[in-house]
């Protein structure tokens, strides 16, 4: 339903902070979220949301890459030719995902090998090509910038949240240590010594899809526009 | 004068130029990145030999971690060694590291032997030991030793490089000084499948290897069985259950691996 060409008016110098471009920020937040409505990037959003530290790196590198791709595809929409554009904005999305891969490699070590072939696959993440042929290619660099921290963030926060649920039960702990702030324990161990047990299921892939099943219901619970007609 | 984007002349000249551009830009970013790089990997690879010796990873103390591994290396390796591929000893090191000194036991790219030198010889003789025995035995690889001392107690640490189901797995497997009982054993690998062969690199598959004892002498001097055979021998451990082909690659970089050094054992 995304997918279609948003057109934007060209609105006689239109300030980067008008209502309609807050709504491309506002949108993917949550009535058009890239995961939960379009159902994009769940490969990612179900492998690396099982420590929160990971999920950070990963949303600030896709982040990084959609913003990057978005404007510079939307600066070079005049000059791509048609015929090889899906070919231009994969050397171009490639070539920030390896930017960010060896920055990770040579900054962030650990973080990096945890995430491993999951930042390699950012290449393959929908959101980006998604967004470069919906958006960038038809439209500004400012509005399209604007479209890639929407979407960015709406990716974040969906991660964010099921990798808070994840680590929190499936761990027990906050474990901040790759980014240079430490481990925190959040059960003490009386807890355990009562009988509590982390939940190894968390751990498990299947209960990203459970937890962004949950959110999915949530948020058409409470939106039931969302709700589609069969 | 305008340009008819969809040319010929101009969709080549784009990605001529695109090309170029791209390539610079990556090819200067990892030219400048690459020391750090660099810098991590060593400390990895003693991360992991310290793993091998009994340090869990984690930043509390007696612990390892990247920032410390540097330390305990230096504190907890004696000697290193390395040998030629009919286990004589060409080189022995007690100094300082210094990266990029070929000469240095430490600086062997044990991985990249394998890959170039050993991988295909392996695969050639996959049904037949004694010939790979035969045919390692002349080959131009040198084999990187740690002598290691802890809590009085001398330690050998021996790396190992194989195959795994998808790629590339490597591993430290730490002897005690009867050169027969494993002290312990660190395993990793570059993309085996999560929750499955990927779990060699979990503790409660390593632990398994602690206080094996070596069947030196025999085809398999040591080997990593079918996950839940009933009666396993001292020189064998069970395998991971749904990641057989990645626990067989692990029995069998050991095996191939320690055949080498038993040689220069034997001469101890």
């Amino acid at each position: 339903m995304s997918t279609e060409t948003q057109e934007l008016q060209a609105v006689k110098k239109e300030s980067l902070f008008s209502k309609k471009n807050k709504r491309l920020v506002t949108d993917p937040l949550s009535d058009n979220n890239p995961i939960t409505i379009q159902v994009l990037g769940i490969c990612s959003a179900l492998a690396i949301t099982v420590q929160i530290q990971q999920a950070i790196m990963m949303s600030l590198s896709v982040l990084f890459v959609l913003i990057g791709a978005n404007v510079i595809v939307s600066l070079l929409r005049k000059v791509i030719p048609d015929r090889i554009r899906i070919i231009v904005q994969l050397v171009i999305v490639a070539s920030l995902v390896i930017i960010v891969n060896e920055v990770l490699k040579a900054y962030a070590p650990d973080i990096s090998e945890k995430l491993s072939v999951f930042v390699g696959l950012i290449i393959t993440n929908c959101i980006i090509m998604g967004r470069l042929e919906a958006f960038a290619l038809a439209n500004k660099p400012g509005p399209s910038m604007m479209d890639a921290i929407g979407n960015g963030i709406g990716y974040a926060w969906i991660l964010l949240a099921v990798a808070i649920v994840r680590e929190i039960f499936g761990s027990g702990t906050i474990n901040l240590e790759g980014l240079g702030i430490g481990k925190f324990q959040l059960f003490p161990e009386a807890f355990y010594e009562m009988g509590y047990m982390n939940n190894n299921l968390m751990i498990l892939p299947p209960m990203a899809l459970i937890v962004v099943g949950v959110i999915i219901w949530i948020q058409r619970s409470r939106n039931k526009a969302l709700i589609e007609e069969h | 004068m305008a340009i008819d984007k969809n040319s010929n002349v101009f969709t080549f000249t784009f990605a001529t130029i695109m090309v170029v551009v791209v390539g610079t830009i990556l090819a200067s970013l990892f030219l400048s990145l690459k020391p750090l790089q660099v810098a991590h990997e060593v400390d990895k690879k003693k991360m992991d030999i310290m793993g091998a010796i009994g340090f869990e990873s984690g930043s509390e103390p007696g612990q390892v971690n990247r920032s410390n591994s540097g330390v305990l290396f230096d504190e907890f390796v004696v000697e290193r060694i390395s040998l030629n591929s009919k286990g004589e000893v060409i080189n022995t090191r007690t100094d300082a590291i210094t990266s990029g000194d070929k000469t240095d036991p430490f600086n062997i790219d044990v991985k990249k032997e394998y890959k170039s030198k050993i991988k295909k010889l392996a695969k050639k003789f996959k049904k037949d030991p004694a010939g790979l025995e035969k045919a390692m035995k002349s080959l131009d690889v040198s084999f990187p030793l740690f002598k290691c001392e802890r809590e009085g107690k001398e330690l050998y640490v021996i790396p190992v490089s194989g195959t795994g189901l998808w790629g590339p797995i490597w591993g430290y497997v730490a002897l005690e000084n009867d050169f027969k009982t494993i002290y312990g054993a660190k395993f990793d690998h570059e993309g085996e499948t999560p929750g499955l062969g990927a779990e060699i690199k979990e503790d409660f598959f390593q632990v398994r290897f602690t206080g094996k004892t070596l069947n030196y002498g025999s085809a398999d001097v040591f080997e990593v069985v079918k996950g839940g055979t009933p009666n396993i021998k001292d020189y064998q451990v069970d395998g991971i259950t749904g990641g057989t082909i990645t626990s067989k690659g692990v029995g069998e970089m050991m095996n191939r691996t320690l055949k080498i050094y038993e040689r220069y054992f034997n001469t101890l």
